[in-house]
């Protein structure tokens, strides 16, 4: 099956497109399809793409920042509405990854990769699907092989009220970077001292990136410090679902959690 | 930061060279500064057809059968490759050393005996075009029980990986199914000894991981000649492997090499050549096989695994008196290189260090997994890291500083080795001393004044009276011509080789025994009370020794480095 | 099959060709340019060998789509140099033997012009940063970063 290329103006259209075959992927910043392409992935023949300007737009809309779907990670960086998310878009890759690689293939990324998705679900992002409703990155991630027929437009992310709330680390064995043993994000807000509606996100440690809700439960109405988190650290491997690939197995992933959520959670640098 | 420490051996040595100690630019430099180097890849023809595999999905399945009419039909695809098609499909590296049985197939045929051992090859007009067409190639297999450690692997009943040698290790000598050492008497000098000191170490594989993947190119060229541009570390092992398999006459065969993109020990096996030529001959038209990343790192040879039992005798000064060697090396499916690395790290033993009584057996071990090869100081590494870890060890279970443990045992200029070579231009005690200086690590005033140049020689540099001896892992029906193959006539394949073989014509293999020792098969005789390293290993029950018939000429079982005869 | 024309600037000059549909900027460059400077050493993003700059960005050649370099400006290490004058880059690699195998130093050149057009006077961890994406199996990095740096003090000029 020889690979034909179909590009399209608007991104509606494209979706379309893609709704209406079954052997095409669509294209956001080639590093996921190309590398599929480049080892001969029998599963499709079409690369349906789109140059709609809509894209690559990022914006404050009302209580919600909004990024296009075909921001790429340096994008996010060299952003000034995103700057809260540029030190987990630097941990994505080298710099040529991240002139490619977009935050609407972030969504699509297996594991070990997909650490930007990870912290796009603390946040508690919407993902906007061409032609179609916001719905919660949540359900999305839950039926993510059913949603690969769709084009997505951009991720919408609540206003954060304290910058500071937002943590994340990317562990990897590799300096300055590699690829993820896991990656943790969490938002921790506090009133009075105290966690309220904490969201707390791991990547690769499952097939795609999870909550993890009995840390989140652990950690309500608790204080950040030692005695305050140890039940969550108790949980934190509740729910997870490690691989076991060449970065590490599912053993090591499910020691390691626990030291980095505590790491994290006290804000204790390593 | 790297700092001469010249006082050491001065007098040995002239530091008025003119090129060494002096930085020198590459020659290849400028090359590598502009894009310009010309590594294999690099070489554009028109028409150039693309090669690749179809491979195992299985570490052990029987082939029962292939069906690639599809395949032949896809658009851009020029050939398809099955094992029939190779003049020559059986060899090892090393036969053109005169060393080992040829025991590994360009294509498998009646079974594959690991993850990603080729079955077809297909030829295309582009490298999507052989991807569809392996993808509607349909082989239906027999798995087979598969075995992945080396001591699994030779206990009885194990699977049987490799036809040629059924009972899952190389045989050396003609005779052992293990490389020995022996030197004095260690089981006697291990009852002599204060302590008795036990480890096990093992080193698992590793991928060279050079930056350019495996490859060649080749294209016919004017005089019934074929040119090859090659990514080998060893053009001449590439070209003497691909005229054997191809039966064609060396100087047919214009190999350019040179240019690597690393290589590290990973590019040395010979595999891109004879299946690239073969291309060529088969369409007459210039082939590239290359392996793409999840290849080199799946079916690219690793350095092997390494496993090994280390048995010191210790006195209470802290000398070694006796060491006890017992080693596994996983060469994977096929022989490969891991054989002559045993050879080379059996030379090394006991290590840097002068011990009266050593012993060795090392195990060349066949396993479902993919075949091990040379990479950086082979044969050597494994064994050194378990030695090392077992001085630490040593010192740790006697209470000394283990420096000093390691200066007093050092070999110094003068003694004797394990193999029977004089120790000369030994350096470790030096070593020993500036390390620990470096570290802040107190050693006494007497190490800090031992020297390499003092103490070696005399009694040290005696073979020892008595070196005992045993026939312990002796094969039967090793020598004589029954072991191994028997003649079996060989079916040329095409008629579009207008070839003169170039090695006189080498027999095929017969299939293997069944796994467990059946009668006439080769089969391991370990000696009465033959020490067993681990509760895990059993070798089989001794037996009573049988006069070994001797077979008069050998011509695929020398020894490389002169140990055969001396 | 399927062939579609390209059009883009290749080291200042025009290139107009026709490649297979789904083919990479690598292949392209490569099999279809000629140009050789740009190498292929995994094909899934993980080593950097391959890298250009496409409008003076670094980009992974084998994981971009062809075609979507229509117009735009792609840079190799064919054309570091101005004729026989080496770029500073290229006397600082030679300088501080910044290669051995030297297959990888393409893709690290890159990198490193990228950085350099962009910050003139990098810092270590800057230049650590900028290679972050491109493995070297041979050198141990540090003559690689001793030579971008080199490059940066020596004002990036042209010299030879």
């Amino acid at each position: 099956m020889p690979m034909s290329v179909k590009t399209f103006a608007q991104v509606d259209e494209a979706a379309r497109a893609l709704a209406a075959s079954r052997s095409a992927r669509y294209l956001g910043g080639g590093t996921l399809i190309m590398r599929a392409v480049n080892y001969g992935d029998q599963s499709f023949d079409t690369i349906i793409r789109t140059t709609d300007p809509r894209l690559k737009q990022i914006a404050q809309q009302g209580d919600m920042l909004v990024i296009g779907a075909g921001i790429t990670m340096s994008e996010v960086i060299a952003n000034r509405e995103t700057a809260f998310l540029a030190p987990v878009a630097r941990t994505v890759g080298g710099p040529a990854i991240r002139n490619m690689a977009t935050v609407g293939g972030n969504l699509f990324a297996a594991s070990p990769y997909g650490d930007f998705t990870a912290a796009l679900l603390a946040l508690d992002a919407r993902v906007v699907p061409a032609g179609g409703q916001p719905i919660s990155l949540d359900e999305f991630l839950n039926a993510r092989e059913r949603n690969a027929g769709l084009v997505i437009v951009s991720v919408q992310i609540p206003r954060l009220r304290d910058v500071n709330a937002f943590r994340y680390v990317k562990v990897s064995r590799v300096k300055p970077k590699g690829i993820a043993v896991m990656s943790i994000a969490a938002v921790l807000p506090m009133q009075a001292g105290r966690l309220a509606n904490a969201r707390v996100a791991y990547g690769a440690m499952g097939p795609r990136p999870l909550r993890a809700l009995a840390v989140e439960r652990a950690l309500e109405g608790r204080s950040l410090d030692e005695a305050g988190i140890a039940q969550a650290l108790a949980v934190a491997t509740e729910g997870v679902d490690p691989p076991s690939d060449p970065i590490a197995s599912d053993w090591y992933r499910r020691q390691i959690a626990p030291v980095h959520l505590k790491r994290l959670l006290l804000g204790q640098r390593r | 930061m790297i700092e001469f420490r010249k006082e050491y051996f001065a007098d040995e040595r002239d530091d008025n060279l003119n090129e060494i100690g002096k930085p020198t630019q590459r020659q290849d430099m400028l090359g590598h500064v502009t894009g310009r180097s010309p590594y294999f890849d690099d070489h554009l023809f028109d028409g150039l057809l693309h090669l690749k595999c179809l491979r195992s999905p299985h570490h052990h399945a029987r082939i029962r059968s292939v069906d690639t009419s599809e395949a032949e039909r896809m658009p851009g695809v020029k050939k398809v490759i099955r094992a029939r098609d190779v003049p020559l499909n059986l060899n090892t590296l090393l036969s053109l050393m005169d060393f080992g049985l040829d025991d590994e197939p360009m294509l498998a045929d009646k079974k594959v005996c690991y993850v990603g051992e080729p079955v077809v090859a297909v030829v295309a007009e582009t490298e999507r075009a052989c991807f569809d067409a392996i993808a509607k190639i349909r082989v239906d297999y027999e798995v087979l029980p598969h075995v992945l450690d080396v001591e699994e692997a030779i206990k009885p009943g194990a699977p049987s990986v490799n036809p040629t040698y059924p009972t899952n290790t190389f045989l050396y000598h003609e005779k052992y199914d293990h490389q020995k050492l022996r030197f004095g008497d260690v089981e006697a000098a291990l009852r002599q000894a204060d302590h008795v000191v036990e480890g096990r170490y093992q080193m698992s594989p590793i991928e060279q991981a050079p930056t350019e993947t495996c490859g060649a190119i080749a294209a016919p060229e004017t005089n019934n000649r074929f040119v090859v541009y090659t990514s080998t570390q060893a053009l001449f092992f590439s070209l003497g492997t691909a005229a054997k398999m191809l039966k064609v006459s060396s100087n047919r065969l214009h190999f350019i090499g040179g240019t690597v993109g690393g290589g590290f020990g990973g590019k040395v096996d010979s595999i891109h050549e004879p299946m690239a030529i073969l291309g060529c001959m088969l369409t007459g038209k210039p082939v590239r096989y290359a392996w793409d990343r999840e290849e080199e790192m799946q079916v690219g040879a690793p350095r092997g695994a390494e496993r090994w039992y280390i048995t010191d005798g210790v006195m209470n000064d802290g000398r070694i008196i006796a060491r006890k060697f017992i080693g596994y090396f996983d060469s994977g499916a096929y022989t490969r290189l891991s054989s002559y690395a045993i050879i080379k790290g059996t030379g090394h033993l006991p290590g840097p260090y002068t011990i009266p009584n050593v012993s060795s057996d090392v195990y060349c071990v066949f396993t479902n997994r993919t075949p091990a090869t040379a990479m950086r100081g082979f044969g050597i590494t494994g064994v050194d890291f378990s030695i090392e870890a077992h001085m630490d060890k040593v010192a740790s279970k006697i209470g000394m500083n283990p420096i000093e443990l390691r200066i007093l045992n050092s070999y110094r200029d003068g003694d004797m080795k394990a193999h029977r070579r004089l120790a000369k231009n030994t350096a470790l005690i030096e070593c020993c001393q500036v390390v620990a200086e470096k570290a802040k690590w107190k050693i006494g005033s007497e190490y800090k004044a031992m020297s390499s140049l003092k103490g070696g020689g005399g009694e040290r540099a005696l073979i020892p009276a008595h070196t005992a001896i045993d026939q312990k892992g002796m094969v039967r029906g090793s020598g004589t011509s029954s072991f191994g193959y028997q003649p079996q006539p060989y079916v040329p394949s095409t008629p579009t080789f207008p070839s003169t073989p170039a090695f006189p014509s080498v027999p095929a293999y017969t299939p293997a025994a069944s796994s467990s020792p059946a009668p006439g098969a080769p089969e391991r005789r370990p000696a009465e009370n033959a020490p067993t390293p681990s509760s895990t290993y059993n070798p089989t029950p001794s037996q009573p020794a049988t006069p070994v018939e001797q077979r008069p000429a050998v011509n695929r079982f020398s020894s490389i480095s002169g140990l055969r005869r001396r | 099959m399927a062939k579609k024309p390209i059009q883009f600037q290749l080291n200042g000059s025009g290139q107009a060709i026709f490649a297979e549909e789904g083919s990479n900027l690598l292949d392209v460059l490569r099999r279809g340019v000629g140009d050789l400077s740009p190498k292929y050493g995994c094909g899934q993003g993980t080593c950097g060998t391959c890298t250009v700059l496409v409008n003076g960005e670094p980009r992974l050649s084998c994981l971009t789509l062809a075609e979507t370099v229509e117009g735009q400006s792609v840079e190799t290490t064919a054309g570091l140099a101005h004729g026989p004058q080496l770029h500073a880059l290229q006397h600082a690699f030679m300088d501080n033997f910044a290669a051995q195998c030297g297959y990888c130093t393409p893709g690290m050149l890159m990198a490193a012009k990228a950085l350099l057009d962009r910050n003139p006077s990098p810092s270590r961890e800057e230049v650590v940063e900028a290679i972050s994406g491109n493995i070297c199996r041979c050198t141990g990095y540090e003559p690689i970063i001793n030579a971008v740096l080199a490059a940066a003090q020596s004002g990036g000029r042209r010299y030879g």
